[in-house]
């Protein structure tokens, strides 16, 4: 398994009381396999996220990101295995701003140490398989479309060919033939990469390519309702 | 600096404007040098450029012997004591008084040194003056109209022109060279007002409690002319607020600046940028800037001090002098800077995502 969450229990300070907001979550994804996380508001879908990408340490239980424990790791290692292991698709305001679309790729490159001219060109040709060719992978963020946004956002995700892919709310700011084609790329990239994906959404109409659906409701993940 | 230099070229309004308050300020700053340059060197060229490694000021006895040109006095015994004293260098009496040039197309004010020609500056025509002569510098002679063989009035007693000489000035008065003795007949001298001590192997610290002297450095001995310290610490103060104010300013816009990027930065972050290489990346480009500001305002000071200095201002400019504002502005902008940019280590990369911002 190249992601697994194993009995994790996140619990937040709230007033004199604690909020639990996973609460004994489990969940396994393979690599190539790509599984969706549906649930409303407040649910614990974010959080299960930023477990699961290292940015949160759970009060108990396990994360293995490729075989490797993430409570066994420093600050820094944790730092490095999200720059190698793990790919985050953000929402789509997430792009920098004074970047280009090719640029926001090197940008990830150069913090692996990387020289940006050198991998330009496999950061051109990552853009295009998502969509972003024609002279639109020298525009910055506000030149682009929301759905061309996102799909440079996926393709910055998938630069240092992580092993896992971790995606928040990606249809959150489209309509829905947008966010329809912006799934679909997700889950065509999860089996052309092997990646092991979770996507987190609130939409329910965009699961069709999932492998999996689950649902997240008060911190607990339900079984599957469809895929 | 990928991200930097990609922020600057994006921003670049806004780091225009914040490099422009860097190069008005080291502007400024390298005027001040200038200006600081050129008034200490009217002020105390004839001192700074004596052949002598010490001074020494002497007081009567009973009396404390203080660093001041106006108040040192050197009693005969004084002078032979230092001039007997075993392993002792050269010891050269020389006094110095305030007093008016006439001759030529006018009269002027000018500082009159009596002292041994072993002293004077270097001489560009003539001959070190005889009793009853006067070495002249060559601006004096130029502004006069004063040529080798004149006749001029110093307080009083009519001296012939001996000697053109390069330029040095005394309490920003021009400097005329005449022997001991004539400059005790021209001012009513009695005792010279200073030895100029080459101290070879002589024990100056015994000599000084004997003899009810002080001895101290040349350059040490610029706080004697009077208001000399006084001048020079108020443009050194005024120097020292700019490079405040410009670290102030610096730290500022960074501190606006990180606040502006921390979503950037929470991205950053979440997607395997340590600290380390975000704060390494924002100090870049705060030295990107300060160093295109500095050295772009040492461009206009020293372009305006070629002007300034043209025009009989005293103004003087060196290399050293133009590179320390522009190093100075740098490393205090780059000290605010880094103030400014620690808060890049307290943005938690949590923020980058959806639920949380």
């Amino acid at each position: 398994m190249s992601l697994v969450l194993s009995d994790i229990v996140l619990t937040y300070p709230d007033g004199d009381r604690r909020l639990t907001a996973l609460d004994g979550v489990t969940l396994e994804v393979a690599p190539g396999e790509f599984t969706a996380v549906v649930g409303p508001s407040g649910s614990g879908k974010s959080s299960l996220l930023a477990v699961a990408a290292t940015l949160l340490t759970p009060d108990s239980g396990r994360v293995l990101i490729g075989g490797q424990d993430a409570a066994t790791l420093n600050d820094k290692q944790r730092t490095a295995l999200r720059r190698d292991g793990i790919g985050i698709v953000f929402q789509q305001s997430n792009l920098l701003a004074s970047l280009t679309a090719v640029e926001q790729l090197q940008a990830v490159a150069h913090l692996r140490g990387e020289k940006p001219r050198a991998v330009a060109a496999r950061a051109e040709s990552l853009l295009a398989s998502v969509g972003i060719g024609d002279g639109k992978q020298h525009r910055r963020p506000h030149q682009l479309s929301g759905g061309e946004r996102q799909r440079v956002n996926i393709a910055r995700a998938l630069f240092a060919e992580p092993s896992v892919l971790l995606v928040d709310e990606p249809t959150s700011a489209l309509d829905h033939e947008r966010g329809e084609q912006i799934v679909g790329l997700l889950a065509r990239i999860t089996r052309e990469h092997g990646t092991a994906t979770v996507m987190v959404t609130h939409d329910k109409a965009q699961l069709a390519t999932a492998d999996r659906v689950l649902e997240m409701v008060d911190g607990r993940l339900g079984e599957a309702v469809a895929a | 600096m990928f991200v930097a230099l990609r922020d600057i070229r994006f921003a670049k309004g806004r780091f225009a404007l914040m490099g422009a308050v860097v190069t008005l300020i080291t502007t400024l700053v390298v005027f001040l040098y200038g200006l600081t340059g050129g008034l200490a060197s009217a002020a105390s060229s004839s001192i700074a450029q004596l052949p002598a490694k010490d001074i020494v000021f002497g007081a009567p006895q009973g009396a404390a012997p203080e660093v001041s040109f106006s108040n040192s006095g050197i009693a005969p015994q004084q002078e032979q004591a230092f001039a007997a004293a075993p392993g002792i260098g050269k010891v050269e009496p020389f006094g110095v008084a305030m007093s008016r040039l006439t001759g030529g197309s006018g009269a002027i004010s000018v500082s009159v040194f009596g002292a041994p020609a072993d002293l004077l500056p270097p001489v560009v025509s003539g001959t070190a003056p005889q009793p009853g002569q006067v070495a002249v510098g060559q601006k004096v002679a130029d502004d006069s109209g004063l040529h080798v063989g004149d006749k001029v009035s110093v307080g009083g007693r009519t001296l012939t022109v001996s000697a053109i000489t390069a330029d040095r000035s005394y309490a920003h008065a021009p400097s005329v060279w005449t022997t001991p003795d004539t400059w005790s007949l021209a001012t009513g001298a009695k005792q010279p007002g200073a030895l100029a001590v080459d101290p070879g192997s002589a024990d100056l610290a015994a000599l000084d409690k004997a003899q009810n002297t002080e001895t101290v450095s040349r350059d040490a001995a610029l706080a004697g002319i009077d208001g000399y310290s006084a001048e020079q610490g108020s443009l050194q103060m005024i120097q020292g607020f700019l490079f405040a104010v410009s670290a102030l300013v610096v730290g500022a816009f960074f501190t606006v600046w990180t606040v502006q990027r921390k979503a950037d930065i929470a991205v950053l972050k979440a997607v395997g940028a340590s600290s380390g290489y975000l704060i390494r990346d924002a100090l870049a480009q705060a030295v990107a800037m300060l160093a295109a500001g500095a050295l772009s305002g040492a461009l206009i000071g020293l372009a305006g001090g070629a002007v300034l200095g043209g025009s009989g201002m005293p103004f003087t400019l060196g290399a050293a002098t133009v590179a320390v504002p522009v190093v100075v502005m740098v490393l205090l902008g780059l000290g605010g800077a880094a103030l400014a940019v620690r808060r890049i280590t307290s943005v938690d990369p949590l923020t980058a995502l959806g639920a949380n911002r």
